[in-house]
């Protein structure tokens, strides 16, 4: 772990509601994209002489379309619900990290501009204009905000601060103000086919790779197939499941699965990545543009379903939004979901008892489980309410002994956010990013301490990468975050599986 | 901002990365460093080497996996692991040492 030029936050035994300390992350802002950044989204390089009237307008254009924006603008009643319940605020105590507060950077001019009492009265109803330094306050603080939702769970409104924070990231997008992490990353996906900049040479290098290890492991061919015409399934899975750990140890669980399931599944190089970062900078053409690869994808391998990997937002964005971004998928098989998840085709082959599971094999973990924000709270799995909460914790309580979870407020639909999502898991932002963690490593520290975990489980590419950052600031170890499927990848005994485990087990058995 | 490196003057972009990787030459990963006071061993350039000709076949920084599988098998399997790495660059094998290799840093959710 690097050295830290920033206060990491002590964990305290119980979340406790920090006092309001006014401007402690007012420095906090992301690096900007350059002209080459923005260009493929087709958003302008450079502020423009009028850009106050262009925010304007097109602060006015995301009104007519999103209805829903007008309604959280208007509604907010400052009851003071929400002002505890975000963990910028928990983490960093700036009270334009309260959702309400950050919702009234933007809420103020748009009472200036679009309602009558701000129009002539500006002063009584709290309506400010568009000066410079409040576009500075919208680039800090919307880069501030993970839009995890947490707050909308709280709001007796049900105001969803992130679909504020994506309209205020759209308008700056707009006038040429773009976050260089998300926007260099949209124009990979477009040049290359994947957030990493993967390139289809090294992707195959990889998954041959992983094939390799697989059978010199266990001595089965566990295939990983890209490109592959006329499989039944495209599996689409975030890019860092190619690159990073423990991320890597999840994609070579997907593969023992279809393996011991006998399904036909490839992967494609042209949507070798889940995500879309589109969602994250509230832009719905480029959200669109990245999600129609998929359809492509699986029109051109002529398969019959898709499956998700462990991606949060992606999965945020296929399960809600795919159909009328992509769709209709009507040339898909109807007998399955569209699209369908991972874990919903794991629990389905664990219920269907294809798996052979040995459970001690996780037998020196005790494990928990985050639940990631876009999954709780944006989505579902199975066709159960709060099934994205169950099929999760089944498939890991059918491949862990040893399970427990983290406190009620800090799960379910109030899961913490991991710090990092929403197009904020970038180095320049690293102290919100470390802040911003704090109440999920309060609780995780808890059942550490309580009950012994060891590891917690995640089924988002963002949360794992996040995780393995900030642990190291608060004294634990990075590697403590695992995949889901990888504990599902250390459990299965694939057929005709020989391990280093079986013989010193049948040298035991011996003795 | 720009490094000096051996009297010539190299553009790098926000996060010290280099923005030409054609300019890089050993001095470049000699001068980062001594900017993040590290000081580079014939391990550090073990890795640096491996990641510059990874680069140049595939275009991109290897994996975590590849990278250490790679140096299990040079160095032996007690080094093989993202452990040994952070311990020679503490910011991260995938970050840190691309860096001083001249590669692009990896974006995404890594």
């Amino acid at each position: 772990m690097a050295k830290a030029s920033f206060e990491i936050p002590k964990l305290d035994e119980y979340p406790e509601v920090p006092p309001v300390v006014p401007g402690t992350m007012a420095h906090s802002k992301p690096y900007v994209a350059k002209p080459d950044f923005q260009a493929p989204l087709e958003f302008p390089g450079e502020l423009p002489d009028d850009w106050h009237d262009k925010a304007i307008d097109a602060m006015g254009d995301l009104l007519g379309k999103y209805r829903s924006l007008r309604v959280y603008l208007d509604s907010c009643v400052k009851c003071g619900a929400c002002t505890d319940k975000c963990h910028y605020y928990l983490g960093t105590q700036d009270p334009k990290n309260m959702p309400v507060g950050r919702q009234d950077l933007l809420r103020k001019v748009y009472r200036r501009h679009f309602t009558f009492a701000g129009k002539y009265f500006p002063k009584l109803v709290g309506a400010e204009d568009l000066t410079k330094e409040v576009l500075d306050d919208w680039y800090s603080y919307f880069h501030q905000c993970s839009q995890c939702r947490r707050c909308s769970v709280f709001c007796p409104y049900g105001i969803d601060t992130a679909e504020i924070s994506m309209a205020a990231r759209e308008i700056m997008d707009r006038i040429g103000v773009g976050q260089k992490y998300c926007n260099e990353i949209i124009g990979k996906v477009y040049k290359i086919g994947n957030n990493l900049g993967l390139p289809e040479k090294a992707l195959a290098d990889t998954l041959e790779g992983l094939e390799e290890d697989v059978e010199e492991d266990t001595g089965v061919a566990v295939k990983f197939p890209l490109d592959v015409k006329g499989a039944d399934i495209l599996v689409v899975t975030p890019s860092a499941d190619f690159f990073a750990e423990p991320h890597v140890d999840g994609l070579i669980g997907y593969g023992k699965v279809f393996h011991e399931a006998g399904v036909s599944w490839t992967l494609s190089s042209k949507a070798s990545e889940a995500a879309n970062f589109g969602m994250f900078i509230g832009s719905y053409e480029n959200m669109r543009r990245v999600s129609l690869r998929i359809r492509e994808a699986a029109l051109e391998l002529g398969v019959k379903r898709i499956i998700f990997g462990e991606c949060g937002h992606a999965w945020r964005v296929a399960y809600s939004f795919l159909n009328t971004l992509a769709g209709p998928f009507d040339f898909l098989d109807p007998k399955y979901p569209v699209p369908q998840h991972i874990l919903e085709f794991t629990w389905g082959e664990i219920q269907k008892g294809t798996l052979n599971i040995d459970k001690s094999a996780n037998d020196d973990m005790v494990v928990t489980f985050h639940d990631s924000c876009n999954v709780a709270r944006a989505s579902r799995m199975g066709s159960e309410p709060g099934g994205q909460f169950k099929i999760p914790r089944n498939v890991i309580k059918a491949v862990c002994n040893h399970f427990v979870d983290m406190a009620p407020e800090t799960i379910h639909e109030k899961t913490f956010c991991c710090g990092g999502g929403g197009g904020l898991l970038t180095d320049d932002l690293m102290e919100l990013r470390v802040k911003g963690a704090k109440p999920r490593m309060e609780a995780l520290k808890n059942v550490i301490e309580d009950y012994g975990v060891t590891n917690m489980a995640a089924i988002c590419a963002i949360c794992k990468s996040q995780f393995t950052k900030v642990l190291p600031y608060y004294g634990m170890d990075m590697d403590m975050i695992v995949s889901v499927h990888q504990l599902v990848s250390n459990a299965i005994v694939l057929t005709g599986q020989t391990s280093e485990d079986d013989e010193e087990e049948s040298t035991e058995d011996a003795a | 901002m720009p490094i000096e490196v051996n009297g010539k003057t190299l553009e790098t972009d926000e996060e010290g990365y280099l923005a030409n990787i054609n300019e890089w030459e050993p001095g470049v990963a000699d001068v980062m460093a001594k900017e993040d006071e590290l000081d580079l061993t014939d391990e550090h350039w073990d890795i640096i080497n491996f990641l510059r000709e990874y680069y140049e076949e595939y275009q991109i920084a290897p994996a975590v996996r590849v990278l250490t599988k790679a140096v299990g098998k040079k160095l032996g399997k007690d080094k093989g692991n993202s452990k040994y790495l952070y311990g020679l660059f503490p910011y991260g094998p995938g970050k840190q040492a691309c860096r001083y290799a001249g590669l692009p840093k990896p974006t995404g959710c890594v």
